[in-house]
């Protein structure tokens, strides 16, 4: 079996516009993906496509499924008692609920940053080199370059950098969060799920994590993030989609679903008028 | 105004719970260390009086000493937690980690907190009917071992299963979304942040084992051979590592002194022996304070 990020990455016009310029490097596609807690069904039938490279954002009030659709991506849903994930969910062509799909391995490539920041009770060092140790890379010099490489890339480096081994608690919240961005990126992922990543952070802080975003979408990763901040999704997004009651509402171009929403209930949530 | 005669009804009786509340604390704190000073003091001129704390336990005359009582109870002490501190860790994880919530899982952890509060001379006489008779081992150390393993078992479990679930479902979530297993996840990330409670809890556990006499009497016995040092012959009742002799503990020395004890200065000896269990166990409690105190910090900063 080709290792599960390797796979192909479709080459397609985005659904939804019909610009042919458009084209996207499709990496991660859910088709009709459901999502049911006991006998509630969280998350109706959604289908998303994302590309490389692409930032996407989802929005909608609370409760309306976008952290269960988020954790459905990288089977954090199998870790939930009771929930039942429906639909495919295409990772570079493979459905990764098929069996003989490697739970772990697919998890190494799609990363997930959490509301609060939870770094490990390691040292900032640890907190990143642990999970690739982990994974089978045990050379000193190699992890001090990973090290460094993912906490540049998560723009933390240079307050961090004199006082590694120190533990990942003792920084501020905004800078763990940081560091846990750092400790996805080491890893090197295809795919960042990022749920609310800013909420407990104040606007500098929320403002580095947003260039991090950029600057890891401008290396070909492919980020999807829950916002409940229109601001930030407007500034971060390539693309953004509406969630309501658990149904994807609408979905495109950031700048266009923003300017003109086609759906009245994205017009009313965007005007305040509700959630 | 009403609402303010009401916040100064609320005020007063917030003063008048806090004043009843320090008082029932200070009644507790007092009692308590009237009993510890009691103890340690009626017990002071033994605590450093070393023909005592390694002399040998006398039948009949005066000047007995502890010295097997003491090593008994520290080696009795250390095989009890070599014994339950795999089982219950293991017991503990597959708890709080791996069952999934059910019937099954609901009634393990009903009969392990059942089983903490077991009165220990139940699980006494069991290892009497058990060990003693039905296997044959007699009054030894390991019947008496197996016994305060069954009896620290449940706490223990408890205590490490109470760590682990305390600690944030997010780091759990943070393994699990880095490609860990379950197994990485808990070994390398859960335990290490659960360590201060755990060790915390395993040396107040063993603070309860090293004092306990109820579940030892009728298992690792009443007699205290005298303890020879050079002798590494395993099957030797003299042999202090021989796991078949009998073993009596300073616990139930202090009790069969005083129940059956014919030693002229039988009141000197048994005051003594309590000073110094009791002294025992306070350092365990202070120990198991520092060093709870020092992973905590060695964890959350620095
Ligand atoms: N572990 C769970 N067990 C049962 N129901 C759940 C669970 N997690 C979420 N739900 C339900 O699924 C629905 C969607 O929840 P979800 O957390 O995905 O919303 P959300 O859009 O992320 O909200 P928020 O913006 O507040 O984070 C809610 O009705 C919620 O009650
Ligand atoms: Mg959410």
């Amino acid at each position: 079996m080709t290792p599960i990020n390797q796979g192909p990455v479709s080459t397609r016009p985005a659904t939804g516009e019909g610009d042919a310029a458009d084209l996207r490097s499709v990496i991660l596609e859910t088709r009709d993906v459901t999502v049911t807690y006991g006998t509630h069904e969280a998350l109706h039938p959604t289908s998303l496509a994302f590309a490389a490279g692409e930032v996407t954002s989802l929005i909608g009030p609370s409760g309306c499924g976008k952290s269960t659709y988020l954790r459905s991506i990288n089977l954090m849903n199998r870790e939930i008692e009771g929930c039942k994930v429906g639909g495919q969910v295409i990772y570079r062509g493979q459905d990764v609920n098929a069996p003989g799909v490697d739970l772990f391995e697919l998890r190494k490539h799609i990363g997930m940053v959490f509301q609060q920041p939870n770094p490990f009770h390691k040292s900032i060092y640890e907190n990143v080199a642990f999970a690739p140790r982990r994974h089978g890379i045990t050379k000193k010099s190699d992890l001090d370059q990973l090290v460094e490489e993912s906490l540049r890339a998560a723009a933390i480096w240079d307050e961090v950098k004199d006082k590694l081994s120190e533990s990942g608690f003792a920084l501020s919240g905004g800078q763990q969060q940081r560091l846990c961005i750092a400790r996805t990126l080491a890893m090197h992922p295809d795919i960042v799920l990022m749920d609310e990543p800013c909420s407990a952070l104040d606007p500098i802080s929320t403002f580095a994590v947003e260039e991090t975003i950029r600057s890891m979408a401008s290396r070909g990763i492919c980020t999807i993030i829950v916002t409940h901040n229109m601001e930030q999704a407007a500034r971060v997004s390539d693309r953004c989609a509406f969630f309501l009651l658990g149904e994807m509402v609408e979905t495109g171009v950031t700048a266009e679903m923003f300017a003109n929403p086609s759906d009245q209930r994205l017009d009313d949530y965007l005007t305040g008028r509700f959630g | 105004m009403a609402s303010s005669s009401a916040s100064a009804r609320a005020r007063r009786q917030d003063h008048i719970a806090t004043g009843v509340l320090t008082a029932i604390v200070a009644v507790i704190c007092v009692a308590l260390v009237a009993i510890v000073v009691y103890i340690v003091g009626s017990g002071a001129g033994k605590l450093f009086d070393v023909s005592f704390l390694t002399g040998k336990p006398q039948q009949f005359k005066a000047g007995g000493g502890i010295g097997p009582e003491l090593f008994n109870s520290f080696y009795l002490l250390v095989l009890t937690l070599l014994l339950s501190l795999p089982l219950s860790l293991g017991a503990a994880i597959y708890l709080a980690e791996y069952a999934h919530e059910g019937p099954v899982t609901t009634a393990a952890k009903t009969i392990i907190e059942t089983l903490s509060s077991l009165p220990s001379i139940v699980v006494g006489l069991f290892g009497m009917l058990f060990f003693v008779l039905q296997l044959g081992w007699g009054f030894s150390i390991m019947s008496g071992a197996l016994a305060l393993t069954m009896f620290n078992l449940p706490i223990l479990t408890r205590v490490i299963q109470q760590a682990l679930e305390a600690v944030p479902r997010d780091q759990r979530d943070a393994g699990l979304a880095l490609g860990l297993t379950r197994w990485e996840t808990t070994i390398h990330i859960l335990i290490p942040s659960a360590m201060p409670a755990i060790v915390t809890g395993v040396i107040l556990s063993a603070g309860r084992v090293f004092g306990e006499a109820a579940a030892l009497i009728y298992t690792a016995g009443q007699s205290a051979p005298m303890l020879d040092f050079t002798n590494f012959d395993l099957s030797s009742a003299s042999c202090p590592w021989n796991v078949w002799r009998p073993a009596e503990t300073l616990a139930v020395h202090i009790w069969k002194i005083n129940s059956e004890g014919v030693v002229p200065d039988l009141a000197a000896v048994s005051s003594g022996t309590a000073a110094v269990l009791m002294v025992c166990i306070l350092a365990f409690n202070i120990i198991a304070r520092i060093v709870g105190r020092r992973l905590e910090r060695r964890l959350t900063a620095e």
